[in-house]
């Protein structure tokens, strides 16, 4: 099915395909900025605060800096994001399509010859694909801007020595590396999603194990795959 | 036009179909009734390949729709139209949206041709008023009408419908029956109707096959068909309360 998708990729700016894969995008995309704004937050200000308080018994709490930016950018942002987008857009893409699936409308798009691959599954393909690196860097970004806010307030950690410590040793390579993790959960998001919605019988409580399916499947690949990324980038 | 040779297809552990024949000619409305889980939209779902048989082949003009594939699987499918029993409309679409996305997915017609034609096929069903409605604002007799009109849009040779009075009253029924026979008349289409609505069945067929686990028992006019001597047909026909003396009174077929 992944391979039939990127077959499709191509036509993702055709008159056919260009307002749903639009459509898409926002729902991936902008409808998501709100949970992930707040989990990114608390994700950067808790790396901090748990680091910082480690540290502080050695007086070196100003490398919270270092510790939130490396660790945001090559593990937890790609991993938090991927998270958030499996739990609410990959289960809402399974139920979505495998509602489609039981409700016989797969099979009334190939009875009128439309390929549920590229009329389905290509959209949201190219939308995790792009929207996941994209939502990444929004992570990232609040993520590291949480942890200056407790290293300010409660660690006594300036935000210029902050900023400062944060650039010392954070690498463009962290940066790069987590955006492929972030591309290639997005792939595995919306590959997983949508089998698991074609492949979706008997009624509604076959969505509802579809549904289930994706989150448990999406994590444990996120999961496997990042730790296998990781070693591939960082011997 | 369409023929079944010898088909059988397995769901499970049980004999859907158990080696059956038809032979649907152009022009007729063929009503296939039945008992629920009898094999009636099974048999249905073969003529255009979204089953495959287990053995025996499926015809359409001589062309093998079983062992199609690709081009040649769209080519037959695109003689066809089909009403799905739940209508099948896609949910996020209105419903000219759903009425042009076979328009608008498979021909390159102009967007001014697209919508004359929605327009024409939805004044045809009687819904031009819900043009910009949503599916989910219809009733379900207007969602099936919608997806007749679906079904219609690019002219097909041959509709296939798929329960298509089930869940809606008498009179949305007759309705959709009237719509179905005036379809017949004015298209000049071929019609594969699958229901367990025998007044339906009556009122619009031109010929009745009923199947009885997995077997066709019996194949007839509809005056043939009220007057079988069949026990299954005379059960079924009675649990409808339709005698021999006739509870009901036909429409004349043109």
């Amino acid at each position: 099915m992944l391979l039939e998708a990127t077959f499709y990729v191509p036509l993702m700016f055709s008159k056919r395909s260009r307002h749903e894969v639009l459509h898409q995008l926002y729902v991936t995309g902008v409808k998501s900025l709100g949970v992930i704004t707040v989990v990114a937050l608390f994700t950067g200000m808790i790396l901090a605060l748990q680091t910082g308080l480690g540290l502080r018994r050695f007086g070196l709490q100003v490398n919270i800096g270092t510790a939130v930016a490396v660790t945001m950018l090559r593990e937890m942002g790609p991993f938090m994001c991927a998270l958030i987008i499996a739990a609410s857009v990959g289960s809402a893409i399974a139920a979505q399509v495998g509602t489609m699936t039981v409700s016989e409308e797969i099979s009334a798009l190939e009875i009128m010859s439309i390929n549920p691959i590229r009329f389905l599954v290509m959209p949201r393909l190219v939308a995790l694909a792009i929207m996941m690196p994209v939502l990444t860097v929004f992570t990232n970004i609040l993520g590291i801007v949480g942890g200056a806010v407790v290293g300010s307030t409660q660690l006594g950690v300036s935000m210029q020595a902050y900023f400062d410590n944060a650039q010392l040793y954070a690498e463009n390579k962290d940066l790069y590396v987590g955006l492929l993790k972030a591309f290639v959960f997005g792939v595995v998001i919306a590959t997983t999603a949508c089998h698991q919605g074609l492949s979706a019988t008997e009624g509604a409580v076959g969505v509802g194990q579809a549904t289930r399916r994706t989150v448990i499947i999406s994590f444990l690949t996120i999961l496997v795959l990042g730790y296998m990324l990781t070693r591939v980038f960082y011997r | 036009m369409i023929r079944f040779e010898k088909v059988t297809k397995r769901l499970g552990s049980r004999n859907v179909l158990d080696e059956i024949d038809l032979e649907i000619q152009p022009g007729e409305t063929y009503v296939i009734c039945g008992p629920s889980g009898m094999g009636k939209s099974v048999t249905l779902r073969h003529m255009v390949r979204l089953l495959t048989p287990d053995a025996g082949r499926v015809l359409v003009d001589n062309e093998c729709v079983s062992e199609s594939r690709g081009r040649d699987l769209e080519r037959i499918r695109a003689r066809f139209g089909v009403l799905f029993q739940s209508g099948a409309l896609l949910q996020w679409l209105s419903v000219a949206e759903n009425v042009a996305l076979p328009l608008r997915e498979r021909t390159h017609k102009s967007e001014e041709e697209i919508e004359h034609l929605v327009r024409e096929k939805l004044r045809l069903v009687e819904l031009e008023d819900a043009y910009d409605k949503q599916p989910a604002d219809l009733s379900g007799g207007m969602r099936k009408r919608v997806a007749l009109a679906r079904a219609i849009v690019t002219q097909p040779e041959i509709i296939l419908y798929d329960e298509p009075t089930s869940g809606l009253d008498p009179v949305t029924s007759r309705t959709i029956d009237t719509l179905i026979d005036n379809l017949r008349r004015e298209l000049k289409v071929t019609s594969v109707v699958v229901t367990h609505d025998l007044h339906s069945a009556l009122a619009i067929g031109t010929r009745i096959a009923m199947l009885y686990y997995g077997k066709v028992v019996e194949v007839a006019t509809p005056e043939a068909f009220i007057a079988s001597d069949n026990e299954i047909v005379r059960g079924f026909l009675e649990a409808q309360y339709i005698t021999r003396r006739g509870a009901w009174e036909g429409q004349g077929k043109a």
